[in-house]
């Protein structure tokens, strides 16, 4: 059984009637489907837009879905009482992109890293203390950070002080939002070496988000990329970077930046941008921008079927090409 | 090489001095670089390592607390550092343009498109009202932006980010400047857009003749648009080359930390080398080479001499590693 399971998730916000024209539904999130398995990392890739965070809010409970359901650990989510919600708040955690945004910089790092274990739990000040020296080498700071402030922090370091808070609950999932994107590029491989070994060590299991591909391929077991609120492609992480099958996930691959300059790929470029959610495109979501656009797409929204041990969206793939 | 470079950096130095002389904070320290006409150089650093100070430096477009303390600014064969303001009033955004990370910061929200990218050919160019507006058209279809026409009578707030940035891409070369200097173009773009933004900057590069400087945290951008290389540590350019023999065979270990400690969509099971600690305080640096504390080749002579910048073929580095080569410059 896997720790998370979304099943045909949406969500869909009505946004106000404005001046002009009626209200619209924005479909953030729509009919999107997967699982974490304990222990591994599911990684979410896909460009603004495309409901990414949405998801990630969806699954820290910060946002109740209008379709679908959420199950963890077997039991779904809206079926949940008070010390199963409880028991699930604590189970999930987060660590967000701006370790300078989410550290009150009037706490002390103790104070920060205890508040999770303070609600609801029955601890001494001298068990909480042991516990927040206990988490702080867990994330590789010395124990005299506990009595400092933020601002005495840089930002990898800020970003450990983070981690730790999200580890204090004891925690099966973590949700990483851009963990590192706000850290400088020689602290990024600090804190996804440190966020390796944490899910080696405590068997944890991650929702890792980030726009940096190379950085999601290194840290997921599975891999889903999203657009306009639907899934296109999802699978085992190597399997969709060796040969991603969906024409948006192969441009997306091919968009990212080479690691080396003796490395070269097939380079594809897509005409356009990604529509207003407010507005998708009818049928595939993808085919104004899409090289391979056929008659069917226009008109029909491709179902995810299986290709070579991956799921797809796309008619290249149905075989409901139609012709 | 040509004998006379298009801009040639030589031992420039800029420091920060706050406003009793108290502190110091060399921002940019003995930089020497040149650059070829059409040629991209990419200048690589993390926050805090003097790139966006040697840009500006470059333009002279410094806050008033900085002082380029030393050095001389060649460009076509002109010391800019000898040039007063007025005279650099026609420098830049002329014969130097630049770009900087956020459009939504480098464009008018009260001014419509056609007018901010037909003041500077007014400006410089003196050119009317109505031809400075048909150039601003033709310049906006260069870039892409669909139904220009329409476009030039907007305002930023009406296009997206990708579209923006485009249009800070057709200010930047309406004047036909001979160098571009974009600063982190694409940190704001999605990465379909940043691919469109690479290959038109690519594009224009090529039809103008432009020789282009990226400033980047990136090592990614470098790889797929760079010629020679530039790494920024603590305000010094700690290695410089080709970019296919850095990433090569980096020379300086910074540099090779930097490059190992990238993660690869080739091979994932890979441990990234981390590069312990964090960069040092400008204000505060560290006796000897400023790199020392984090360097995993360490040595004596690292903690209590700076090293010069050495030169090998096609290259230079500064650490002690590299004293093979010979120095160049005035080397204290």
């Amino acid at each position: 059984m896997a720790l998370v399971e979304a099943t045909e998730v949406s969500k869909h916000f009505r946004t106000r009637r404005g001046l002009v024209g009626d209200a619209g539904v924005v479909r953030a999130v729509d009919g999107v489907s997967f699982a974490i398995e304990g222990g591994q990392t599911l990684g979410v890739v896909g460009e603004s837009g495309c409901g990414k965070t949405t998801t990630a809010k969806l699954v820290l409970g910060l946002e109740q879905p209008t379709g679908g359901d959420i199950r963890f650990e077997g039991r779904d989510l809206r079926a949940l009482d008070r010390a199963g919600r409880r028991h699930y708040r604590k189970s999930v955690q987060a660590v967000f992109q701006d370790p300078y945004a989410s550290l009150n910089p009037r706490m002390r790092i103790a104070a920060i890293i205890a508040e999770p274990l303070l609600v609801g739990e029955q601890l001494t000040a001298g068990e909480v203390r042991k516990r927040v020296l206990h988490l702080l080498d867990l994330v590789g700071l010395p124990g005299r950070s506990a009595d400092l402030f933020p601002h005495e922090f840089s930002g990898g370091q800020r970003q450990r002080i983070a981690i730790a808070r999200a580890l204090a609950s004891s925690p099966k999932l973590v949700v990483l939002d851009e963990p590192v994107s706000a850290l400088d590029v020689s602290i990024r491989a600090q804190i996804l070496n440190l966020l390796r070994d944490l899910q080696a060590q405590l068997g944890l299991s991650y929702l890792f988000i980030a726009h940096d591909l190379a950085a999601v391929a290194h840290m997921s077991h599975t891999i889903v990329v999203m657009y306009l609120g639907k899934v296109v492609e999802i699978g085992d992480a190597e399997t969709i970077v060796r040969a991603p099958k969906h024409p948006y996930t192969a441009a997306l691959f091919s968009a990212a930046l080479p690691s080396s300059p003796d490395e070269r790929r097939e380079e594809i470029v897509l005409p356009g941008e990604v529509p207003s959610p407010l507005r998708p495109p009818p049928g595939c979501h993808f085919h104004p921008r899409c090289p391979h656009v056929m008659e069917s797409c226009r008109r029909q929204a491709p179902a995810l079927t299986k290709v070579e041990s991956r799921l797809v969206a796309c008619h290249l793939y149905s075989g409901a090409n139609g012709g | 090489m040509s004998p006379r470079a298009l801009l040639e950096l030589e031992a420039l130095s800029t420091h920060y001095v706050s406003a009793r002389g108290t502190r110091v904070v060399r921002a940019v320290e003995d930089v020497s670089l040149r650059v070829e006409a059409g040629e991209t150089l990419g200048i690589v650093g993390e926050s805090g390592s003097g790139k966006t100070t040697l840009a500006l430096t470059i333009l002279r477009l410094l806050p008033p607390a900085a002082r380029i303390t030393s050095g001389r600014l060649m460009f076509e064969g002109e010391d800019l550092l000898k040039k007063s303001e007025a005279e650099m009033r026609r420098v830049r955004g002329k014969r130097i343009a630049m770009i900087l990370q956020d459009p939504m910061a480098s464009l008018n929200p009260l001014f419509t498109i056609g007018d901010q990218v037909a003041e500077p050919i007014r400006v410089h160019e003196g050119a009317s009202r109505g031809a400075a507006w048909k150039r601003a058209g033709e310049l906006l279809k260069a870039v892409r932006i669909p139904s220009p026409q329409t476009r030039l009578h907007q305002y930023p707030h009406e296009m997206s980010g990708g579209m923006r940035q485009r249009i800070v891409g057709a200010i930047a070369i309406s004047c036909e400047p001979r160098l571009l200097i974009a600063d982190e173009p694409t940190t704001s773009l999605d990465l379909t857009i940043q691919a469109q933004y690479l290959n038109l900057l690519r594009e224009l590069q090529r039809a103008h003749g432009l020789a282009l400087i990226f400033i980047t945290h990136n090592l990614g951008i470098v790889a797929k648009m760079c010629d020679q290389l530039a790494v920024m540590y603590a305000g010094r350019v700690v290695e410089a080359g080709p970019v296919r023999q850095v990433f090569r065979a980096p020379v300086h270990p910074y540099t090779r930390a930097l490059l190992n400690s990238i993660p690869r969509m080739s091979d994932k099971s890979q441990r990234l080398t981390a590069i312990e600690g964090q960069p040092p305080d400008l204000a505060a640096l560290p006796p000897g080479c400023a790199f020392g504390p984090r360097c995993p080749s360490v040595f004596d002579r690292c903690r209590k001499t700076e090293p010069p910048a050495f030169v090998h073929e096609g290259g230079l580095a500064r650490c002690w590693l590299a004293s093979a080569g010979d120095t160049i410059s005035g080397v204290a």
